[in-house]
């Protein structure tokens, strides 16, 4: 933590970026920052885009709920789609044929190649590219320009100045063959799932796939061509990410907060997963990502109950009117545990547009919490930009077990078969020291190789069952008049549950809570900062620009490092800073706690 | 007005003013995601390969102005720098520019204060720049407006019944006789999302345009494309021969045609089914989706629920019944007929030994 207290009279400048685009419209980071001290006193995130999914969706036939969904996201649509589905089937008590498993575990594992890869090296990395690193740290380029690349021999950039220059927007050889693999992972996306973004394939019950051998043989020369890639791309983005450590010492405050992350898991076992709730906690851990919680290095939970159970949505500086008074839809859930009134299934939205006022309410975005009886503190959990939180839950939960994939209870082990130009590979991703900005910058790198090893497993799994002749792919099911159901799934950066509530054949709430909500919220009713301000209020500042040149690189690449929902490439801010404040004791000292 | 390169232009107004001008070298293109969208739009744009993007930003293409993007998506600045051309776009000093609109435009007027979709801080007030006043502020100086998915088109999903924010597409804000600057009315390119080849087809047939290689750009009423939209999904749909022998798929996963599942291809314009999503891969109809109808006016509401025979299929299906089954029957006579080789290829002599040909080792020795 950057724990140093202010050595310099504070003197603060007040510097906004905004827009930094995320998927539904404008994200705006707004601080105030210490010169002086070169460090981040004050961080509010706003959204400037409200849409009402929950608002709509009221009144319709359950059964198009993932058609709807889906369109919340233009990056990960599909996540929202299979999340919806879960939640549908446990809604209709309805259990796909194993086979419809197994091809929405290759679509999701097609997403999550397509989505890191894309954001990672056409749009994060271009907050490490070289014009970029030129213009805010010219020393660290210059370092890179005399710094071997200690895996050139297997990536095949010489020094690490050789990599940022192949991340420069459209001109960098990386940048253009990253936008190249994202249209390779799209494929087999489609192959799967029909279209990419919003899939054409899914419903409740199953898929609409049709199962063949060539389905499956169009999926897997694809995906052979990404493994090599992978296995080029890991070993470029330790160098990378490495070298910022040993060329700005002190590098991994940036960006850093307390070790609250959360994870719902990923790719359901069909021979576990029936959808029934009495079930959940079972199939839940039989995820190959294992869902959980862990709060300062331990693991709190790997339960989907008590994940549900504890998840409180609360306001405090959003535009939206209450429902504390407002009608109960769920009492206790399907086991008899009683359901809170700020839970998704008890929400009621009701949007109150008015004035953005910082000191009060400044954004569309609500505060999502998980209440951890233990401490019986609300938790501004974070999702570690997706990868972070998936890879170390699934780490220390040490059940995952599967193909070439291994969890340890310290690392994940991620072997990859030979490929044309490079010998079959493992690869290690160990628990770091560290939540903060490289760190979910370098999971992202590994969980592409997850997802990549773990497809390759799925694909053999799916051609089993076609050459045993299983080639259905959908089960029939009916809509009852009144049901409960979740889905809990990981979007490509992090945490997504849909809970549904079907009254009279109708959908009578639905309340989607996708990754952003949870990273993007705002300062909460007990006036706890969501993680991007947490994150962004602790950095230090390494950039080598002054107050009249500034960009906020460091500001950028913490609050890219979490993913925002659309990836922004959004980058410089150039404009100049207003002085607000002479004497301010800004809060120092790490992440504030829940309790303050 | 018919036929509006750039150059020919009455205004006055365009970068080029006669024919023996330099040629057009570059056209800038402002993206606009601030609407109420889920910039799928903006993601499918990047999948698309012919042209790809990077075709148009690097000039790959030859005699086809340079495409200068300005998206929020990939754009290396942020805020305020990011803001510095829409503020230029606004006063009139970009020229020549092609607006693109992605999602729906909110109404800012059914509410006392606040705001649905903004885009910015305005440095006066401390409150965000809304949509509408940039699409008020920068429309009128575009060379051409495209709308980029059905939300911006038509309204889209946003636009359900029942949303709060009364959103809706860009024609019914602008109203549908707009013209551009450059005499173009608004160009709707809708999918949810967007296709993207038909997207990235429609931005090169523009810069052409405007480099006066081709003429207007012919639109339907509902101003699409006309050579992207004029057919049906049906129309193109390699499961269209299943339909017509009454073959329906009773269960998703079928090869068959879905269009008892709910799938309402044989009315909803859209070339999907011809052309693939990707490279050729994927689609709805015709690899086992069933057609929403999400690049038609009335998506979503007009076709849901969704998972429903369309009632219009009722009939139409049960007409084909008749021919279908008796047509499938006679083909499946001809299809046992010609799947038999004609009985002179049959061996009449068992005897190996009285082979004419050589082995393939006694040829080559």
């Amino acid at each position: 933590m950057p724990s140093n207290p202010p050595a310099a009279p504070t003197r603060l400048v007040e510097m906004s970026w905004d827009p930094i685009t995320r998927i539904v419209g404008s994200l705006g980071i707004h601080t105030k920052i210490d010169f002086a001290n070169r460090q981040v006193a004050e961080c509010h995130s706003t959204s400037s885009i409200f849409r009402g999914y929950s608002v709509f969706m009221r009144g319709k036939d359950p059964r198009d709920a993932h058609f709807i969904t889906s369109r919340i996201c233009g990056i990960c649509g599909d996540n929202h789609a299979t999340c919806a589905c879960y939640a549908q089937n446990m809604a209709f008590g309805v259990r796909p044929p194993r086979l419809a498993e197994w091809i929405i575990n290759l679509g999701e594992a097609a997403e999550y190649m397509f989505d890191h890869n894309l954001y990672q090296d056409n749009l994060v990395g271009v907050d490490y590219c070289e014009q970029i690193v030129k213009e805010t740290n010219p020393g660290v380029l210059v370092l890179a320009e005399n710094t071997p690349a200690p895996h050139g021999d297997l990536h095949g950039y010489k020094t690490i100045a050789d990599i940022m220059r192949a991340l420069n927007p459209f001109t960098g050889a990386l940048y253009r063959e990253a936008l190249h693999m994202s249209r390779l992972t799209r494929e087999m996306f489609s192959l799967m799932e029909g279209r990419h973004v919003h899939p054409s394939l899914l419903y409740p019950g199953g898929v609409g796939t049709v199962a063949t051998v060539q389905l499956f043989t169009d999926y897997l020369v694809r995906l052979m061509k990404y493994v090599e890639f992978v296995k080029r791309i890991v070993p470029l983005h330790d160098d990378l990410f490495d070298f910022f450590y040993q060329a700005l010492p002190g590098y991994e405050a940036v960006g850093q907060r307390r070790v609250m992350m959360g994870c719902w898991g990923s790719f359901n076992d069909p021979e576990v997963c029936d959808y029934t709730y009495a079930r959940m906690a079972e199939w839940g851990r039989a995820m190959y990502v294992t869902p959980g919680i862990v709060v300062d290095g331990k693991l709190v939970t790997t339960d989907l109950v008590d994940i549900n159970l504890g998840m409180r949505i609360m306001l405090g500086s959003s535009f939206y009117q209450d429902w504390q008074e407002q009608e109960k839809f769920v009492d206790v859930d399907p086991l008899g545990n009683p359901v809170d009134q700020r839970h998704p299934w008890n929400q009621t939205t009701t949007p109150r547009p008015q004035k953005r006022n910082f000191d009060d309410k400044y954004t569309w975005v609500m505060s999502p919490r998980w209440y951890d009886k233990e401490q019986g503190q609300n938790l501004a959990l974070d999702t570690g930009g997706g990868p972070l939180a998936r890879l170390w839950i699934t780490a220390l939960a040490g059940r995952v077990k599967f193909g070439t994939i291994e969890a340890t209870g310290t690392s994940v082990k991620i072997g990859l078969p030979r490929t044309t130009g490079l010998p079959e590979t493992e690869f290690e991703w160990k628990i770091p020291a560290w939540s903060n900005t490289i760190e979910r910058n370098r999971a992202r790198t590994y969980f592409q190789a997850y997802s990549a090893a773990a497809a390759l497993y799925f694909v053999e799994q799916a051609l089993a069952e076609v050459h045993a002749g299983r080639t259905r792919t959908a089960t029939e099911f009916t809509v009852p008049e009144n049901a409960i159901g979740c889905g809990f799934h990981e979007a490509v950066r992090g945490v997504l549950s849909h809970h549904v509530v079907i009254r009279d054949g109708k959908i009578a709430n639905y309340h989607p809570y996708p990754p952003t909500c949870w990273n993007a919220s705002p300062r909460d009713s007990e006036g706890v900062p969501g993680p991007y301000e947490d994150a962004v209020q602790n950095t230090p500042l390494f950039e080598e620009n002054n107050e009249a040149d500034f960009k906020g690189i460091d500001i950028m690449r913490t609050v890219r490092s979490f993913d925002p929902c659309l990836p922004c490439g959004v980058h410089m801010y150039l404009g100049s800073g207003k002085e607000i404040q002479v004497r301010h004791t800004p809060m120092f000292g790490g992440a504030p706690g829940p309790t303050e | 007005m018919a036929d509006t390169p750039l150059h020919s232009d009455g205004n006055g107004s365009a970068s080029q003013e006669s024919e023996s001008a330099a040629p057009l070298a570059a056209v800038d293109v402002l993206w606009l995601t601030a609407g109420l969208g889920c910039d799928g739009d903006s993601i499918a744009m990047t999948a698309a390969t012919q042209p790809s993007l990077e075709d148009l930003v690097l000039g790959q293409l030859p005699g086809v102005p340079l495409l200068r993007l300005h998206h929020p998506v990939l754009a290396v600045e942020v805020g305020d720098d990011f803001l510095t051309k829409w503020h230029q776009a606004a006063r009139g000093e970009l020229d020549p520019f092609i607006l693109i609109v992605e999602g729906s435009i909110p109404n800012e007027k059914n509410k006392d204060e606040g705001f649905w979709a903004g885009m910015g801080t305005d440095p006066a007030t401390g409150q965000p720049i809304l949509t509408c006043d940039w699409i008020d502020r920068v429309a009128p100086h575009a060379w051409a407006v495209v709308t980029a998915g059905t939300c911006s088109a038509y309204g889209g999903i946003h636009a359900m019944e029942g949303n709060p924010t009364g959103c809706m597409g860009l024609a019914d804000y602008l109203g549908w006789d707009w013209k551009s600057k450059g005499g173009l009315p608004i160009i709707n390119v809708p999918g949810c999302p967007v296709h993207p080849d038909n997207f990235m087809e429609v931005v090169l047939y523009l810069l052409n345009q405007a480099a006066g290689k081709a003429p207007m750009i012919p639109l339907d009423e509902q101003l699409r494309p006309t050579w992207l939209f004029s057919q049906t999904l049906h129309e193109g749909c390699d499961r269209a021969g299943f339909y017509e022998q009454a073959d329906f798929a009773l269960e998703y996963g079928a090869p068959e045609c879905i269009v008892k599942l709910g799938c309402w291809g044989p009315v909803v314009q859209c070339n999907v089914g011809k052309r693939g999503w990707m490279n050729g891969i994927g689609g709805c109809a015709n690899v086992g989706g069933i057609c929403i109808g999400c690049t038609m006016p009335g998506f979503p509401d007009k076709f849901m629920p969704f998972m429903e025979e369309p009632p219009g299929a009722r009939l139409s299906t049960q007409a084909v019944v008749m021919y279908g089954r008796t047509v499938r029957s006679l083909r499946q006579f001809t299809r046992a007929s010609m799947n038999r080789e004609p009985e002179w290829r049959s061996r009449t002599d068992a005897d190996p030994a009285a082979g004419s040909l050589a082995s393939p080792a006694e040829s080559t020795s």
